[in-house]
């Protein structure tokens, strides 16, 4: 028996690896943006390492032993009869609890530090949605109105966000934030968009016929050219 | 069609003695207009436009005496004459209130013939019948065509998915098609899918003649076909079918064509039919059981069927209540969730999803019960840690109701739920896990026959892992956050209710195909199936998870030219996914035909189904069985489930 459990943690480390390969060399998550997701992505990959380590030992095991004790259909003996055993049983409750409690307390924690407001005041965006298009209202700036979202680079961005008319949801890949748009309340979120550059600001709730083409820009550019793009008259 | 043989093989069937059970229910013959005044199709052709007559001058003549314009309002005519109305009268059309009136009008009540029970030939498939596992084969062949609708309904919008930007549907018809295709799969195919083979199984694994309430077990099963018309004639309608999705989120739900309303009250019919049903197992397994026959020696099958009906008796009424809101406000303009009148447009979610959770695992856990039969008698071993198995059902079940909210993390909802309701989410994983690591321990040390069930017993074990540990993902609020709404969603609900469900209904057809038709199916076949379905499944839905991370939303018929070479792929192993089903059904059907004899226990299992005849004997046992020990005692000396009585001789059933 002992030389099948070195069979059998062979074949679970031969999965392991492959799905590591699999989960390192593909690029799973959109270049990070912002500080909310570098947080996110923490958590990301230690749920990831929990995945590839209890997918590896299950698949390890249905292989295992589908490979050693397979016999012919008409083969008519039976098993052993064991019932169960009460240590194993009491560490795979055991031990798939305290694995969740660790990514909850990490989850938590994660949240709670993406939901709270740095030591300055942020920057507000009150963002609108309706069917089909979005709307940035910048209030310090005059309320200023963009069919267009601009951030500052490094500075906090509060997002109010409102709808016209039904649910929408905010979300902008690489900030990995998101949060609906629903009438009747507003909802907030939080962003520090860390990375110069263009990204897609997408509608993530089903919101009509034109969903899937309710997107709109986003851009990060330095708090200089903000300043001078927040203040020019052109929207 | 292969079911004329059912029928031959019951017949040959000892029948018992003729006062208690008389012969089998004869159609009138004479005049043809008997035909029309009889319980039947017949009947129906006239009750049905009737009652939608009735329904209409309802409206119009209340209408008309308020002063209401305008008179004829065809969304209040449809609603009340063809969704309420016209599908009673189709049900008093063939036959399933029969017996009530005759005793509520007081006429002499015909004495219980049991002339609706059993099938001698395919047309008694056609009626109403009482008979459990008529109902369970009705309930089967239902939920199937249903099931190639819905699949049908996944290729159209995955060949316009196939590049960016409309191919050839429009906008419209797309999300037509994705919100039809998830209502059908849900309602319409997994959750009676798994009824129809509890209905054949779980009265045979009690050692029971029948369900509790078998005129009620008829009722239900017809009131499922209704909703499934409704679902697919709302294409139909001005505006075209319900796109508000399955989860028809109000305000858009509200708002949207009147396609809406067919899902709001195909839902009821539905969900009626899934608290019936449920009602009906939880009366039988409480008090149906054979002598010595106690809850620590019912079969897992039972145990999950059990847990599963408490879930519907209490979740269902909640969508129901959450689909009368809506329909409320568009037909009666009240403001449940408009929010200009007062009304909470998350009010809606927090209902719907605290039915919608529970669900979820309406739609797993009469799977683990399959799954749990099929790896104990193909292992051969008795199953793993039998009683944690039984009270991990009971812990998902409690705990299944303190979830919902994990679906509206990005919702808006107040932000404290967040952290108590992941924390729940999470603990769910303990009882999966321990299931999980039972099954795996049951393998192990046993003697596998790798049997096409099997097969799908140990793919449903990993692919539902996968689809637990994505939903541990999910369940992770700021994963969630970035994840929900994305294709990530897509790919998880698709490996728990395909790669989960669907493999465990495939896994329990395959296992009981023998004992209802009495045939083998061919393993050949069976194992082709199983390996193009588990290929082109995981090509077809893996690929999506990296889709949903990297930014593409779902519900949309565009998206970004950078996922367009994996978008194709994806279509293309849906369309191997699609053609596989022709495997199973061409394997069904001819086994069904010609297959050969299986003879009374295939599998050498030990619960009470297999104890008796295939197909099994119209009251299924000739002496209710004695139950003596656990179901699962493979390998143990002399271990016995049951005691039967022998069958009789004919002298001995007429002494």
């Amino acid at each position: 028996m002992r030389r099948g459990i070195v069979q059998l943690v062979v074949i679970g480390l031969v999965i392991a690896a492959v799905l590591t390969v699999v989960a390192l060399r593909l690029k799973w998550l959109p270049t990070s943006a912002s500080v909310q997701f570098d947080r996110i992505q923490d958590v990301y990959w230690l749920a990831t390492g929990i995945a590839i380590a209890i997918f590896s030992l299950v698949a390890a095991v249905v292989i295992f032993s589908v490979w050693k004790w397979r016999v012919p259909l008409d083969d008519d003996a039976d098993g052993p009869p064991i019932h169960g055993n009460t240590g194993l049983e009491i560490a795979w409750t055991a031990v798939p609890a305290i694995l969740v409690i660790i990514i909850g307390v990490v989850s938590a924690v994660v949240l709670a530090k993406n939901g709270e407001a740095g030591s300055t005041p942020p920057l507000n965006v009150t963002v609108i949605g309706q069917q089909f298009a979005w709307k940035f209202v910048y209030p310090e700036y005059k309320n200023k109105t963009s069919g267009e979202l601009v951030l500052p680079l490094g500075k906090q961005a509060k997002f109010t966000m409102k709808s016209v008319d039904v649910i929408h949801s905010f979300w902008v890949p690489n900030f990995g934030q998101k949060m609906d748009a629903v009438p009747g309340i507003n909802t907030t979120i939080y962003v520090t968009p860390t990375r110069l550059g263009n990204y897609q600001v997408v509608c993530a709730e089903l919101c009509g016929l034109g969903h899937a083409t309710m997107r709109a820009k986003a851009r990060v550019v330095s708090p200089a050219q903000f300043e001078t793009w927040a203040k020019g008259k052109s929207a | 069609m292969g079911e004329g043989e059912v029928g031959v093989t019951t017949a040959q069937h000892e029948q018992p003695t003729p006062a208690l059970y008389p012969a089998h229910y004869e159609p009138p013959h004479g005049p043809t207009w008997r035909l029309f005044f009889g319980p039947g199709f017949g009947r129906a052709l006239w009750l049905t436009p009737l009652f939608f007559a009735i329904g209409m001058f309802l409206v119009v003549g209340l209408r008309y005496w308020w002063g209401w314009n305008p008179i004829w309002d065809w969304t209040v005519i449809v609603s009340v004459g063809g969704m309420i109305a016209a599908p009673i009268g189709f049900l008093a059309g063939i036959g399933a209130f029969d017996y009530w009136l005759y005793y509520l009008s007081g006429r002499p009540t015909r004495p219980e013939d049991h002339s609706g029970h059993g099938a001698q030939s395919w047309k008694d498939y056609f009626r109403v019948n009482t008979d459990h596992k008529v109902i369970g084969i009705q309930y089967l062949c239902t939920t199937f065509f249903f099931f190639v609708a819905g699949g049908f309904m996944a290729m159209l919008f995955r060949a316009e998915l196939a590049r960016p930007g409309l191919q050839f549907l429009d906008s419209q018809a797309f999300n037509g098609l994705v919100s039809v295709h998830a209502t059908l799969m849900i309602f319409l195919f997994i959750i009676p899918a798994f009824a129809g083979i509890a209905n054949f199984v779980v009265p045979l694994m009690l050692g029971a003649p029948d369900m509790a309430f078998p005129r009620l077990n008829a009722l239900s099963y017809w009131l499922l076909p209704i909703a499934g018309v409704m679902f697919i004639a709302s294409f139909l309608a001005p505006g075209g079918a319900f796109g508000a999705g399955w989860t028809g989120y109000a305000p858009l739900s509200v708002d949207g064509p009147v396609g809406n309303i067919f899902f709001n009250m195909g839902v009821q019919w539905a969900g009626a039919s899934s608290i019936m049903t449920a009602l009906n197992f939880l009366v039988t397994i409480i008090t149906m059981r054979a002598p010595g026959m106690t809850f620590w020696r019912m079969p897992l099958l039972v145990w999950a069927n059990f847990t599963t009906s408490l879930l519907v008796v209490i979740a269902t009424p909640f969508i129901a209540g959450s689909q009368f809101f809506v329909f409320f406000d568009r037909v009666l303009h009240t403001d449940f969730f408009t929010p200009s009148g007062g009304g909470y447009v998350l009010g809606y979610q927090h209902i719907f999803w605290f039915y919608s959770h529970p669900a979820v695992y309406i739609m797993m856990l009469p799977g683990f019960g399959i799954v749990s039969e099929v790896i104990s008698t193909m292992s051969r071993k008795p199953i793993f840690g039998y009683r944690l198995m039984a009270l991990s059902l009971i812990g998902i079940l409690v705990l299944g109701f303190s979830v919902w909210a994990h679906h509206m993390f990005v919702a808006g909802m107040a932000n404290w739920l967040r952290v108590p309701m992941m924390i729940t989410t999470l603990l769910i994983a303990v009882p999966t896990g321990i299931k999980i690591f039972s099954w795996i321990a049951t393998l192990w040390r046993g003697r596998i026959h790798l049997t096409t069930p099997m097969l799908f017993a140990l793919g449903f074990v990993t692919m539902f892992t996968i689809g637990g540990l994505s939903g541990i993902y999910l369940g992770s609020v700021p994963i969630d956050i970035h994840a929900s709404d994305t294709y990530f969603i897509v790919a998880h609900i698709h490996y728990v209710l395909f790669g989960g469900s669907v493999f465990t209904i495939f896994a329990g057809i395959y296992y009981w195909f023998p004992k209802m038709t009495g045939r083998m199916y061919d393993e050949r076949l069976g194992k082709a199936h199983f390996w193009l379905t588990f290929v082109s499944f995981n090509a077809t839905f893996f690929p999506m998870h990296y889709l949903g991370l990297r930014g593409m939303n779902r519900r949309v018929f565009d998206y970004p030219e950078a996922f367009g070479n994996l978008n194709f792929f994806i279509s293309i192993a849906s369309f191997v996914l699609g053609a596989s089903v022709v495997v199973f059904f061409y394997n069904m059907i001819m086994s069904w035909a010609h297959g050969p004899e299986a003879g009374g226990n295939p599998w050498r299992s030990h619960t009470l189904e297999w104890q008796v005849s295939s197909p099994p004997p119209i009251f299924n046992f000739d002496e209710i069985p004695q139950v003596v020990g656990g179901p699962y005692e493979y390998g143990v000396p002399g271990a016995r489930h049951a005691v039967l009585a022998p069958a009789k001789t004919a002298e001995e059933v007429h002494a």
